[in-house]
């Protein structure tokens, strides 16, 4: 099975990189599915979604990337987020409790309630 | 004992104990230099792959955006400082500042409003003391700065930026006027001897890069032009993806400037403490030396005290 080069990188430092099968991601216009030998893209990550990456020898990962960018090219797949985390890192009630407080209209309670939305589907929880 | 000799010895074990302090702050500051540089070298990958995303959405020369290719006349113009919080690092701050001073001079020159936006508590009470008015600040992690503390820092820019000077931002109760370009003073990690505070323009992005572009030389661009001629596909159109990149640019920048700083102020710290530790330890090796003569003295004097009390009960002695 062909593979590719995917590598998830956060501002403060790298987080993994490593073989995978298929990256999973949702910007503003769509879901989007990046096999091996995708044409070159770069896109911008939907607020609030997550990132699916299908490792080769470990089990698939869901990431809650905020502030994201996908960029595709011939020799590999990067997905920047200015913060990220693994599914299984977060903390489930505190974000539950995170989407309850930020139910306003503000752009500051706006962004707090997409990144409490991807980490709880990150965690995978249904919201 | 006597009092000079007292004196002396209590001068000794106070500056033992200073010296105490300021090794035991140099040591601190040279473990937390490695630290720091190993965050530079951390968080280098985003910086990378996003210049490059980027260069490739920039191909497209027609996009517009203030934080881009800025506004027709600049009216005001943000500088943001980056300074420590805590001093005891010799001259860090102060050229930081001074840095800043001189590019505030130059752009008021020009006929253009300085907004000041400061990092760090010195030169918050820097500017403070002087009664400049600050637009923003931000300390308590200038020493091992994470992106989080920063990220109030760069939405206020952010925001400030997209409004310009035309309009307005309001964050919770404050307002604040908008700006049109991004001035960033820190100081330069060039090796752990070595620290210059430096200017440089963030925003508009477009002229930033091509002024770093030209001082660079042409040593840089031969690598990323076979990177550039690969065409992407864009999600979504350029036009909404570039107001999406340039902030994140804007405050890797930023975040990537503020690794570095601390990276020179833990330099300047173990400079500064280590140059009082070798002063400490040429003071007790001085006072020792006093302290000695004045111990000898004391002996000397008790001895001849003793010689001549004997001789005077000899001579009376000696007439009966």
């Amino acid at each position: 099975m062909a593979t590719m080069h995917v590598e998830l990188v956060s501002v403060e430092k790298a987080l993994w990189s490593g073989e995978a099968t298929a990256v999973f991601a949702r910007t503003p216009e769509g879901e989007l599915g990046i096999l091996p030998g995708h044409a070159p893209l770069l896109g911008a990550l939907a607020p609030g979604w997550v990132v699916r990456i299908d490792r080769v020898d470990e089990s698939s990962v869901k990431v809650a990337v905020h502030g994201g960018i996908l960029s595709v090219r011939k020799d590999g797949v990067s997905v920047l987020g200015e913060i990220a985390e693994f599914g299984d890192e977060i903390d489930v009630a505190r974000a539950r409790a995170a989407l309850e407080a930020a139910s306003g209209d503000s752009p500051e309670d706006l962004a707090a309630r997409n990144r409490a939305l991807s980490r709880l589907r990150a965690a995978g929880e249904t919201v | 004992m006597g009092a000079q000799l007292r004196v002396y010895r209590r001068r000794i074990k106070s500056v033992q104990s200073t010296k105490k302090i300021t090794k035991a702050m140099e040591l601190i500051a040279a473990s937390r230099i490695a630290k720091a540089q190993a965050r530079m070298r951390a968080a280098r990958p985003y910086a990378e792959e996003l210049t490059r995303a980027l260069a490739a959405v920039l191909q497209d020369g027609s996009l517009k955006h203030p934080m881009l290719t800025g506004v027709e006349s600049p009216r005001r113009v943000g500088v943001l400082v980056i300074t420590s919080d805590r001093g005891l690092a010799g001259g860090y701050s102060a050229n930081a500042l001074k840095a800043a001073n001189e590019l505030a001079a130059t752009l008021e020159g020009e006929g253009k409003e300085v907004v000041r936006y400061v990092i760090g508590r010195k030169g918050t009470s820097y500017y403070n003391f002087r009664r400049l008015p600050i637009a923003g600040s931000w300390t308590g992690f200038s020493e091992q700065p994470s992106f989080a503390d920063i990220r109030d820092a760069t939405e206020l820019l952010e925001f400030s930026l997209t409004a310009t000077s035309e309009g307005e931002v309001t964050r919770g109760e404050e307002t604040t006027a908008g700006i049109d370009e991004l001035y960033l003073v820190y100081t330069q990690f060039k090796n752990s001897v070595t620290q210059v505070a430096v200017a440089e323009q963030l925003s508009p992005v477009k002229s930033a890069t091509e002024s770093a572009a030209k001082a660079e030389g042409e040593a840089s661009p031969e690598g990323t032009e076979a990177e550039e001629s690969v065409s992407y596909e864009f999600e979504p159109d350029p036009k909404e993806l570039i107001s999406a990149l340039l902030p994140r640019y804007i405050s890797s920048r930023i975040f990537s400037a503020l690794l570095e700083s601390a990276a020179s102020e833990s330099a300047a710290r173990r400079r500064a403490m280590k140059s009082a530790s070798d002063n400490a330890t040429e003071l007790i090796s001085t006072y020792t030396r006093l302290a000695n003569q004045a111990r000898q003295a004391e002996i000397t004097q008790e001895i001849s005290e003793i010689v001549g009390g004997a001789d005077a009960l000899s001579a009376a002695g000696s007439d009966e």
